[in-house]
């Protein structure tokens, strides 16, 4: 199956308030995607980073401003979307090769292709042989690769991922950092990628968006220039640690991060 | 397998129990019948009984699986539409509030004598068990889950048919338990009320002539019927949702 291209997203003076007097999750955000790019949305908890991704995946509508992926207005689920949750969102009573083909039963694609790509895919994670077992036998970093596997199968044009790793131990968290890249790097889809983890915003993106808290706003975007493959290594670097202290020093500008002198 | 030899320890020492209790208080058998009595009258005439006691699990079913039908479209409707849940759900409890025994006279004015009200009956007991479960069930998606099912941009009714019903499943099969016990509670009710056939029926017309031990035996054979009609949903609930928690001691885990 030859890889559509990437999808490209434009996000122009976004702003989302729940209900008329309620809470104001995000302000005057505006973010330009290139197609193929990884970027990722730091913040701290509750500063309106998933609502921005819901937001760009149509499972919200803007209050203000427009969100559009390849210059189509976004109202509704946009076509090729992937997506992957926090908690994995697996159904338990489908086995690993079964909930892999769930976008194939929801958007009708090309069941013989997508499950060649399912084969593929399970291989690359590590999971080949893991087909006919249920989500229930499987290890939460088993979980989250099948989900990450299921959000591809179908040849996405756009990937958004809400804190994946957030519910992982560190160890596993780590190797799925460097499984993702790796996947990523095979077959550059756009990435959007929301996290509260720093060194793995910078690991991983092209470019960092740092979100204030509530109401979120846009308070830096950060071009992280690593060369790729990056190995855990990296975080070790001094340009890694330049990045992450720039981003901590945004930080504590915002009133977070307080330490006692 | 322990747990059946277990069980049946059990029974038989309350068996055991009840033949010593009668006989060494010498209590009357128009009172208590010993067991041993109780085993020979089934055993007198056992194709009397078995007949009866058919009788009586056919109306159990068709009074569970219309219970089963309806429930769940009931709960559909409820979960899909939020005028519906207001206006449906209200209706269901309300009726519920109406003790059922007191309207199974008026079943036999609107259906007859055939088994058409005994259904009825036993259809009108079971169906809360189910709508309250299902409805619980199809609700029980979670919120990632649904936020998928839209992102692959799936309709209501795919949704319906390949998230929501499959979530139901489990407390589906909770209810489905409780309902037929209360199916089988119809059936008797109904039979109770008019019926020349059934195991009811062989407990009313014994009661008339005072044989307590046919009383007993047709008592006994309904127990057996419940425990079986238990373990019928069960199996099913095995074959199902081998998936579910409440059955993960047949998965093995990575």
């Amino acid at each position: 199956m030859k890889a559509r291209p990437a999808a490209s997203i434009e996000v122009t003076r976004l702003r989302k308030q729940f209900g008329a007097q309620g809470v104001l999750a995000i302000e005057d955000a505006s973010l330009s995607i290139a197609p193929g790019e990884f970027v990722s949305v730091l913040g701290p908890s509750g500063c309106g980073k998933s609502t921005l991704l819901r937001c760009i995946a149509g499972l919200e509508s803007p209050s203000g401003g427009s969100v559009s992926v390849n210059g189509t207005s976004v109202d509704g689920p946009p076509e090729g979307l992937g997506m992957v949750f926090q908690r994995d969102a697996l159904l338990d009573w489908r086995n690993v090769a079964d909930n892999l083909m769930l976008p194939i039963d929801f958007r009708h694609g090309d069941r013989a292709a997508a499950r060649e790509r399912a084969a593929s895919l399970l291989a690359l994670t590590g999971l080949q042989g893991f087909e006919n077992a249920y989500p229930a036998q499987l290890s939460g970093g088993m979980r989250q690769r099948v989900a990450i596997c299921r959000a591809l199968v179908d040849d996405p044009v756009l990937l958004l991922m809400d804190e994946p790793f957030g519910a992982l131990d560190a160890l596993t968290r780590d190797q799925m950092n460097i499984e993702l890249q790796k996947m990523w790097l095979a077959e550059h889809k756009t990435v959007v990628f929301v996290t509260h983890s720093i060194s793995e915003a910078i690991f991983l993106g092209d470019r960092v968006v740092v979100f204030t808290p509530r109401p979120g706003r846009i308070a830096d975007v950060i071009r992280i220039d690593l060369p790729r493959p990056r190995r855990l290594a990296v975080r070790g670097a001094e340009r890694f640690n330049g990045y992450a202290s720039h981003i901590r020093t945004l930080f504590e500008g915002m009133g977070l991060l307080k330490e006692e002198a | 397998m322990r747990g059946h030899l277990t069980a049946a320890g059990v029974l038989i020492a309350v068996f055991v129990l009840w033949e010593a209790a009668v006989r060494a208080f010498k209590v009357k058998p128009i009172v208590l019948p010993p067991p041993s009595a109780v085993f020979a009258e089934l055993a007198a005439a056992p194709g009397w009984y078995l007949g009866h006691a058919w009788y009586t699990v056919l109306v159990t079913l068709g009074g569970f699986a219309l219970a089963v039908l309806v429930g769940v479209l009931l709960a559909v409707l409820i979960v899909e539409s939020r005028l519906l849940e207001k206006s449906i759900y209200a209706l269901v409890i309300g009726l519920n509030s109406v003790p059922k025994v007191a309207v199974a006279p008026l079943f036999v004015i609107w259906l007859g004598t055939d088994a058409e009200p005994k259904i009825a009956i036993a259809f009108l007991i079971a169906v809360f068990a189910i709508v309250i479960d299902a409805v619980l069930g199809l609700k029980s998606v979670p919120p990632d889950i649904l936020d998928l099912a839209r992102a692959l941009r799936g309709g209501r009714l795919a949704t319906l048919w390949r998230i929501r019903f499959p979530c139901a499943l489990p407390s589906l099969f909770a209810g489905m338990k409780v309902a037929i016990g209360l199916a089988l509670v119809g059936a008797i009710v109904g039979e109770f009320v008019s019926s020349q056939r059934g195991l009811g029926y062989v407990i009313l017309s014994a009661q008339g002539m005072f044989d307590t031990a046919r009383v007993f035996a047709a008592i006994l054979l309904l127990a057996a019927m419940g425990v079986a009609l238990f373990w019928l949903i069960a199996a099913l609930e095995r074959f199902a949702i081998p998936w579910h928690a409440s059955q993960k001691e047949h998965l093995p885990t990575h």
